[in-house]
């Protein structure tokens, strides 16, 4: 034993080697993990260059035409100063109303049964459907609503955009919902069952609130991302120059007002179509951040009141 | 039955003492056979439950003693494959009649389980309060408070959440939360308390806890416990079922059945040769 300590107190030849080489190899380690943080880092920051890239260009190109008179003004003929977008912001939000009346109760339905009743032929069949639906091009589901929405009433209608988008917000809602409601113990389920629920009590008190938190999320998100869609409204709300909140009109919308004034010959459109596309994103921004606020922690969990 | 059932409630007895009247049963499974698809997991039991008694059930993992237990507030059958076949009495009444709404009953069979599930959503008060909403009587906000307050007066939580009822259910400890829901199953003043390992997720102290309070309410309420612990068992009940392999084999008041146990497969596990 003793003899054993006073030989670790002195590394023979060999020894000293061995650590030498184990000190070479731990600068090398070293250098190949700061390498890679670096790589990594950069690919981290590459994800929101577009972002803030896209925010700079709308800021330096749109801000200047955003005043009062955007959000309040309707359209003006070409050649004539001013003029806003009064119609098209009122459209965009009309048409997201829509959507989510007909996007929500459907996806949030959906996910409810994908959850509770896995394993069925059904349930395997919508969510595999569901996830190809989710990556279909949105001007296919543009031309579905046409087809069974405008085609047969035989005018364009904020109606059948409402309706193109919730189809697509649908899935994205249900797989939420699903992923959602899975990860709700089913220890909850079981208390509730003891106390008396019923199955649908449990399903919609229990189940359903405790998962609140993340479906809200997901359906914020999918509705962020409808908003902004231009290909399902082409053929659908159409777009109207005029100031109209009837559902059963062509209404103009946003994403549709940039496309029209971007694709024009003339400067002052083009200005406001920056300016669009600046208040669209901010829109969008806020719906994120609603987002965010809804998904808090509801209690203080800390020290109780 | 309703009524009969709430009348039963507000005729519990006020004294604290054991039930020394004329011993009465307030349970009786009655050759009771549980299914998990092909698996028999309860072998025809028959197993009375005195009222204002508290029973143990102990017995190695995977005896049957959890699914038994299940089987008496029909909580069995919520499992995909389940079966159960047999009879139990509730004051004289099969709940397995064919008349009778495994919902309806579960309202009146409180049950706490071996994790504590405070539901997240909800507050300390509406968790307590989250059995009563599916009582039949409309109650008003004061007489829901009243019995909160009561509910946790008797889980022995009263005193530590009176001032933060509205504070999330998770704000509270593990043991704090076990007797959340033991506040909870009490709250609906149930004419049996399940508890199925209600101490198996808990430290030293809130065990104690927990034990305390299942003194304190014997001759209150009648309770049935699952427990993997045979002190526990012999510290808190006043019969001992022990269970091996899906039977019964042996039922007797619990001093008896720690002492001279009449089957020596019971002797065996208390003296630890198994198990």
């Amino acid at each position: 034993m003793t003899a054993g300590v006073v030989h670790a107190q002195r590394p023979s030849a060999r020894q000293r080697a061995v650590s030498a080489r184990a000190r070479g190899r731990l600068a090398r380690r070293r250098a190949v993990s700061a390498i890679m943080l670096a790589v990594l880092a950069t690919a981290a920051v590459v994800t929101v260059l577009p972002l803030l890239f896209i925010l700079f260009h709308l800021a330096a190109k749109g801000a200047s035409s955003l005043n009062l008179a955007f959000f309040t003004h309707m359209p003006q003929p070409v050649g004539e100063a001013g003029g806003g977008m009064a119609n098209a912001i009122a459209g965009t939000l009309i048409v997201i109303g829509l959507a989510l009346a007909c996007g929500l109760p459907v996806g949030v339905g959906a996910g409810l049964y994908l959850a509770e009743h896995r394993g069925t032929w059904l349930a395997n069949g919508v969510r595999f459907l569901s996830d190809v639906l989710n990556g279909l091009p949105s001007i296919v589901m543009g031309i579905f609503a046409w087809q069974f929405l405008v085609r047969p009433v035989g005018h364009f209608s904020a109606l059948s955009g409402g309706v193109a988008l919730g189809a697509m917000m649908i899935p994205m809602i249900a797989r939420t919902t699903e992923e959602m409601v899975r990860t709700v113990p089913p220890s909850l389920r079981e208390a509730a069952l003891a106390l008396g629920y019923a199955h649908w009590r449990t399903g919609l008190t229990i189940v359903l609130r405790t998962a609140s938190a993340g479906i809200v999320t997901g359906v914020l998100v999918a509705l962020a991302r409808v908003a902004g869609e231009t290909a399902p409204l082409l053929f659908t709300a159409f777009g109207n120059q005029f100031w109209s909140t009837s559902i059963t009109q062509p209404i103009a919308a946003l994403p549709l007002q940039i496309f029209n004034y971007a694709i024009s010959p003339y400067d002052d459109w083009h200005r406001l179509a920056w300016a669009g596309a600046l208040v669209l994103i901010a829109l969008i921004l806020v719906i994120s951040l609603v987002a965010r606020f809804a998904t808090r922690v509801r209690f203080d969990t800390g020290s109780g009141d | 039955m309703r009524r009969q059932l709430a009348g039963v409630a507000d005729a519990r007895p006020a004294s604290d003492a054991p039930a020394a009247a004329p011993e009465r049963t307030r349970l009786l499974a009655e050759s009771l056979d549980a299914w998990f698809g092909p698996i028999h997991a309860v072998h025809g039991i028959t197993l009375p439950v005195l009222e204002g008694g508290v029973m143990a059930i102990i017995g190695p993992s995977g005896c049957g003693k959890s699914t038994f237990l299940r089987c008496l507030n029909r909580m069995h059958e919520t499992v995909p494959n389940a079966r159960v076949s047999g009879r139990v009495l509730l004051d004289g009444r099969d709940i397995y009649d064919r008349g009778v709404n495994a919902i309806a009953v579960r309202k009146h069979l409180g049950m706490v389980f071996q994790r504590p599930t405070p539901f997240p959503t909800m507050s300390i008060r509406d968790n307590v309060a989250a059995g009563l909403r599916v009582m039949d009587a409309r109650i008003s906000r004061r007489e829901r408070d009243a019995i909160v307050e009561r509910a946790l007066t008797r889980a022995a939580l009263w005193d530590e959440v009176k001032d933060r009822l509205d504070a999330s259910a998770l704000a509270l400890s593990g043991g704090q939360q076990q007797r959340l829901c033991i506040a909870r199953a009490l709250a609906t003043s149930p004419r049996v308390l399940f508890l199925d390992e209600p101490t198996a997720s808990l430290d030293p102290a809130s065990t104690q806890s927990v034990e305390q309070l299942v003194r304190e309410l014997r001759g209150e309420v009648t309770i049935i416990i699952v427990t993997h612990n045979m002190q526990q068992a012999a510290r808190i009940s006043d019969r001992t079922a022990f269970f091996l392999s899906g039977d019964l084999v042996e039922m007797a008041p619990t001093q008896t059945l720690f002492t001279s146990p009449s089957d020596p497969r019971t002797e065996a596990y208390i003296t630890g040769r198994f198990g």
